[in-house]
């Protein structure tokens, strides 16, 4: 991906901001202007907190090119608690102990990096929710 | 409208073809529907094409396949959905014929895919899932059918064992169909027994990059026969999409645009699920298999899988799919596949199935899956006469 492609998704990316639906109240990730419930323009950002459990896993051994040095990592898709699912890398966590229903928070983390000379690509992804945390 | 009939087919065998590039398969596609035909000229040529640009660097095939072929001057033109491209190029063509603006139009469905390292096929393979949302957190295609796998197997209280008899049936199929790749039957142990790529998905439960090219010649059923005696009609023909990107979806284990298009497809051919002979679906992973046989209406939600296991996925059995080896075992050359389920339906209707005949077949359907289900593009075709 060019970088400003990567630029753009900044607030998503570091931030998880997507939207919310002024008519229906559908809270919208990744931010898509149009609300896929009622049809209605959602252009007001909204903040997610970055909490959810693991709705499904995986872990994958044949990486696509860019990827294959960190083989084998663990993928999700992590149900947010307002709502979304987000797709997402899984960190923090011995691939043999995921489980559907784990409870997960968003962290920023190295994703890839385009060779030697090109951009660090930094994101979202989700490790099992300290307890410390979790307490607090 | 027009009714439209197929009055043609051609394919070329699917593996790593080395010694034959993109345009060489297509044309010999294209030239075995023409001569099937008895056609010499035609007024369009549709392409089926997912990744000729990323993994061929070559794009704008209209123009070149057409040229290749000796059609020089047709209108010509590229159509693409991912995996599902074979057989929305089809749909174009059937669109086309329909519409009474053209009369004779060819489809080909063609990629060439062995040529690129591993690593690389599989980053183009991702192109068919959302780039900024999914694919940029390092996921393959092959891992989000894992994530919908590994939810179903949850929720619906499946073991991976379950799964095996959807490859074993395709390559049982496969096995007398002299265009498979993979012409061998699989045991249980065999299943059981493969590498893991994404768990749950090991590698006998994924379909193979592969090289191949299938045409068919499309045109109006009132002068079908002058052309063939054995053409097969087109009574439905419906393309439907979903969110690009399986979050996106508020039910992931549900394939909406799959059950949306067969539902379009079976209310204009006025049929059900019922009168369907056989069933050439799309298994690019065994789950693919279940959810498609449960979107298309065999099956209760979460049941789909047990279809593999009490046989009923058999030619002689309730709904016999993958008749020729599915995606599974013909192989899945991704932008050919959908005009290779159409290929392989006409030969079964028009009775030339050989050992892989369905018995007294007069209804088939095929539906071909772009992405992780985004485009799904569902034909029903019936024998004439």
């Amino acid at each position: 991906m060019p970088i400003p492609q990567h630029w753009r998704l900044q607030n998503q990316r570091y931030r998880l901001t997507g939207e919310v639906c002024n008519t229906c109240g559908a809270k919208l990730f990744p931010p898509r202007d149009v609300c896929p419930e009622c049809a209605k323009p959602a252009y007001e950002p909204f903040q997610f907190a970055g909490k959810g459990e693991v709705y499904s896993f995986t872990v994958l051994s044949d990486a696509p090119a860019g990827y294959e040095a960190y083989e084998p990592y663990p993928v999700a898709l992590v149900k947010l608690q307002e709502g979304p699912l987000v797709t997402a890398q899984l960190t923090d966590v011995d691939p043999q102990d995921v489980r559907i229903g784990m409870p997960v928070e968003m962290v920023t983390r190295k994703l890839t990096e385009d060779g030697d000379d090109g951009l660090i690509v930094y994101g979202y992804k989700f490790r099992p929710v300290l307890k410390a945390a979790a307490n607090g | 409208m027009r009714d439209v009939s197929i009055i043609g087919i051609g394919q070329t065998e699917v593996g790593e073809h080395w010694g034959k590039s993109l345009r060489h398969l297509a044309g010999e596609a294209v030239l075995a529907a023409m001569r099937d035909a008895g056609i010499e000229r035609a007024d369009a040529l549709y392409v089926g094409n997912m990744l000729s640009g990323e993994l061929n660097g070559q794009e704008h095939l209209g123009a070149l396949i057409a040229d290749f072929v000796g059609l020089r001057g047709v209108e010509a033109v590229k159509i693409e959905a991912a995996c599902g491209s074979g057989a929305a190029a089809v749909r174009m063509g059937y669109l086309a014929v329909a519409s009474g603006l053209l009369d004779v139009v060819i489809v080909v469905g063609v990629e060439k895919m062995t040529d690129q390292k591993g690593a690389v096929t599989t980053a183009g393979l991702a192109m068919a899932a959302d780039a900024e949302y999914e694919v940029v957190n390092g996921i393959s295609f092959v891992s989000l059918n894992a994530l919908l796998m590994q939810r179903y197997m949850h929720e619906y209280g499946v073991q991976h064992e379950d799964f095996a008899g959807f490859p074993i049936n395709a390559h049982k199929n496969a096995a007398t169909n002299p265009y498979a790749m993979f012409r061998k039957p699989i045991s249980l142990e065999a299943f059981k027994r493969a590498r893991m790529v994404a768990a749950p998905i090991n590698l006998m439960d994924s379909s193979p990059v592969a090289d191949g090219a299938a045409a068919v010649v499309l045109a109006p059923s009132d002068v079908a026969r002058r052309f063939q005696p054995a053409s097969v009609r087109i009574i439905g023909s419906a393309n439907a999409t979903d969110s690009l990107a399986v979050h996106d979806r508020r039910d992931p284990l549900f394939l909406s645009a799959a059950a949306l298009s067969a539902q379009r497809a079976y209310r204009q051919a006025g049929i059900g699920p019922n009168d369907v002979d056989f069933f050439e679906l799309h298994d690019a992973f065994s789950i693919t298999a279940a959810l498609s046989l449960e979107a298309a209406g065999f099956a209760e939600r979460g049941r789909g899988v047990y279809l593999a296991k009490d046989g009923e996925i058999a030619l002689d059995g309730r709904i016999p799919i993958c008749t020729f080896g599915g995606l599974k075992a013909r192989g899945h050359p991704v932008g050919a596949t959908g005009v290779y389920q159409i290929v392989e339906a006409v030969l079964q209707l028009r009775h030339l199935a050989g050992p892989n005949q369905v018995k007294n077949a007069r209804i088939g359907m095929t539906q071909n899956i772009g992405g992780s289900g985004a485009t799904v593009i569902t034909h029903i075709l019936a024998a004439e006469g």
